[in-house]
């Protein structure tokens, strides 16, 4: 896969922002909740295809997305 | 050496602001101060300062706030009016433990009141006027010579206590003109401003704040303001007393006020009344215990101010009851005269009140 | 070899945040503490919180702070640049606080040309009281002290501080971007930047108005929120650039 993103479960508070910005729908609601009730969102990514775009991060209100991009050889 | 100079109280309070060190000042123009904002706006800059006239007296005090809590000395002044319009900053600088000095001019009130002298905003300076619990520590001078000396003190005490301080003059002090000598002033060993914001570098950053959501914080930080002002009046009370060994009776003055005062107790002494005066130059923290004391000797004591009754709540609080405690007053922007002054003397003297 | 391409700025605490999910603070507190990284200015900053949700912005950014009363940030802010006039300063302010009760403060430091940076978060109305009626409500909305809908005849219209700042000369960049989606991030980001850039130049006055969703004070979830950024704030306040340096003008 190029790319990938870990979400801090804590942090997140299901605005679900990134849900609707990720352009291949790879961002969902999680059926769990946190310590403080929310459901945070969850990455699933199956066939690899996160390409690293920054755009869930980037809409992001709680700073909860890290995202990280294969270097280019 | 001190230089000798003829000027008027509100320059007088610029220039004693300058040799205190001062190199900011935030106003806005108001009767019978704005030759303090004048003044500084040239003097200012001539010793590499600065000078802003504020859109308000609002937003002049708000850059108190800023220029303070950034570690610098810092001047406003105002009268009534104005003075009511910085109360909500005035509790803030308090409540942030800021250094700051205020004066005010005062004028007669209430609302837009008149430009003439009064000192009816006492309970404004010295009961809270902002919201909260908390204390400005409140100088009250009497002649533009002392109104030099107690601005130059001001910065000193502000800094010492980390509070604001303020000047309470009435527009005759503002307005005369009188000879007055800028004495250099030793310095003073201060506490170091290692709170002030400053950019953050090699250290944890400051926060310059008031806002405490826990009770219990509050609770802590409000004893915390008071523990200063118990230190204030331990350490930092100025009083006057004038010819009081002899007195039979006794009168209380502050300000102009006391000038005129000092008049009538000659003329009454020419009269064989022994007349003495206990004058406080600290109105916070007030002389309760001279007050005590005095009212141990004498049976009764004129209270006399250019409000209708403000002082005279807190010499009742020290005489508590151990002397009768009389009240003249004129209001309005009328000041009250000697002849006044000695007839109401006169009218104690007889018993007739 | 996975690298990092997107992280907490350094200057932010890493701690949660106390605003409702979907806020727009959250996204403009990241934007500004990114530029501070970039500008690595973090030890020569100082802020300037307001009174509303963002009052407590000094948990979340780690730089000097001032805690201002309501409105009075760009005064607290003229005190402590003519002091440090070499420091940057930032004041952060809500719609109450700047366009209320602050519009003489906001005005006057406009005017005077003070070198510091005004970020403006503009969402149309008072969260942090409850979801009243600001000066930047549009025509329409309901709020708490306008339950039928803003009307200009007993309301007024809202208030285009954007465009009325740029009108005085003493103002030197004056924007409006909004957070609303991450193409409207990324422009909001490089004028913030661009801003912040005109102040370390000396180059005077700089204000960015954020047009930034409120579900909870809007009564609805966070995506529809920012789809009514798009279809109803953004044709009351548009987007741009309202007045730019001399410098910067072709």
């Amino acid at each position: 896969m190029v790319g990938k993103i870990v979400i801090d479960k804590e942090l997140c508070k299901g605005c679900a922002l990134c849900v609707s910005a990720c352009p291949q729908k790879l961002i969902v609601v999680a059926e769990e909740i946190n310590s403080k009730g929310y459901h945070p969102a969850e990455f699933v990514d199956s066939k690899g295809v996160c390409t690293g775009c920054t755009l869930c991060a980037l809409t992001c209100p709680e700073v909860a997305i890290e995202v990280f991009r294969e270097e280019k050889t | 050496m001190g230089e000798k100079v003829l000027i008027t109280g509100n320059e007088a309070i610029g220039e004693a602001a300058i040799r205190a060190g001062c190199r900011f000042f935030f106003g806005y123009p108001i009767t019978p101060q704005n030759k303090i904002p004048e003044y500084l706006s040239y003097r200012l800059p001539q010793v590499g300062g600065c000078f802003v006239q504020a859109e308000s007296e609002i937003a002049a005090i708000y850059m108190v706030f800023g220029a303070a809590g950034a570690g610098a000395r810092v001047l406003t002044s105002s009268s009534g009016p104005g003075i009511s319009l910085k109360q909500e900053g005035i509790s803030y600088i308090s409540a942030a433990e800021l250094p700051c000095v205020i004066v005010n001019v005062m004028r007669g009130g209430p609302g837009l009141g008149g430009i003439l002298p009064s000192q009816s905003d006492y309970f404004q300076a010295t009961k809270g006027g902002g919201h909260g619990d908390y204390h400005l520590l409140v100088l009250a001078p009497s002649t533009v010579q002392e109104t030099v000396n107690l601005v130059m003190d001001a910065f000193d005490l502000a800094d010492k206590y980390c509070n604001p301080v303020m000047v309470l003059a009435d527009g005759y002090i503002g307005q005369m003109m009188e000879p007055v000598e800028f004495k250099e002033k030793p310095p003073k060993e201060l506490p170091t401003k290692d709170w002030a914001v400053t950019g953050a570098k090699n250290r944890p950053r400051n926060l310059i704040k008031s806002l405490y959501l826990d009770p219990e914080e509050l609770e802590q930080h409000n004893l915390k303001l008071h523990r200063k002002y118990l230190e204030m009046a331990k350490n930092d009370v100025r009083v006057e007393t004038y010819l009081t060994d002899d007195a039979e009776i006794i009168i209380a003055a502050y300000g102009t006020v006391a000038r005129i005062a000092k008049t009538a107790i000659k003329i009454l002494r020419e009269k064989g009344i022994k007349v003495g005066m206990v004058r406080p130059i600290t109105v916070f923290p007030f002389p309760y215990e001279t007050f005590a004391k005095i009212s141990e000797k004498v049976d009764n004591i004129l209270v006399v101010e250019m409000s209708l009754g403000q002082m005279i709540e807190d010499v009742k609080l020290g005489v508590c009851g151990r002397a009768k405690v009389h009240f003249y007053g004129r209001v309005g922007g009328m000041v009250p005269t000697y002849d006044e002054i000695v007839r109401e003397i006169e009218k104690i003297k007889r018993g007739q009140v | 070899m996975m690298k990092v391409v997107f992280e907490r700025p350094k200057s932010m605490f890493p701690v949660p945040t106390h605003y409702c999910p979907g806020c727009g603070h959250g996204i403009v507190h990241r934007l500004l503490a990114e530029v501070i990284d970039e500008f690595g200015i973090r030890e020569r900053v100082i802020g300037v919180a307001p009174v509303g949700c963002a009052v407590l912005i000094y948990n979340y950014i780690n730089c000097d702070m001032y805690e201002a009363a309501h409105g009075r940030a760009p005064a607290i802010a003229t005190g402590c640049k003519r002091v440090h006039p070499d420091l940057i300063l930032f004041t952060y302010q809500g719609d109450g606080d700047l366009a209320s009760i602050g519009t003489a403060e906001i005005i006057h430091a406009a005017n005077r040309g003070e070198n510091i940076t005004v970020l403006f978060l503009n969402n149309a109305i008072y969260g942090m009281t409850g979801g009243q009626m600001a000066p930047t409500t549009i025509l329409g909305q309901r709020t708490t002290t306008c339950p039928l809908g803003r009307s200009p005849k007993r309301d007024g219209y809202p208030i285009r501080i954007a465009e009325m700042l740029a009108t005085l000369e003493g103002a030197t960049y004056i924007a409006r971007v909004a957070v609303h989606n991450p193409r409207a991030i990324i422009a909001a980001k490089k004028a913030l930047k661009k801003a912040f850039e005109f102040q370390i130049n000396g180059l005077g006055f700089s204000l960015v108005e954020f047009l930034s969703p409120c579900p909870t004070g809007w009564g609805m979830p966070p995506a529809e929120a920012t789809k009514w950024v798009e279809e109803n704030m953004i044709p009351t306040f548009p987007l741009g650039e309202f007045k730019v340096p001399k410098s910067e003008k072709g």
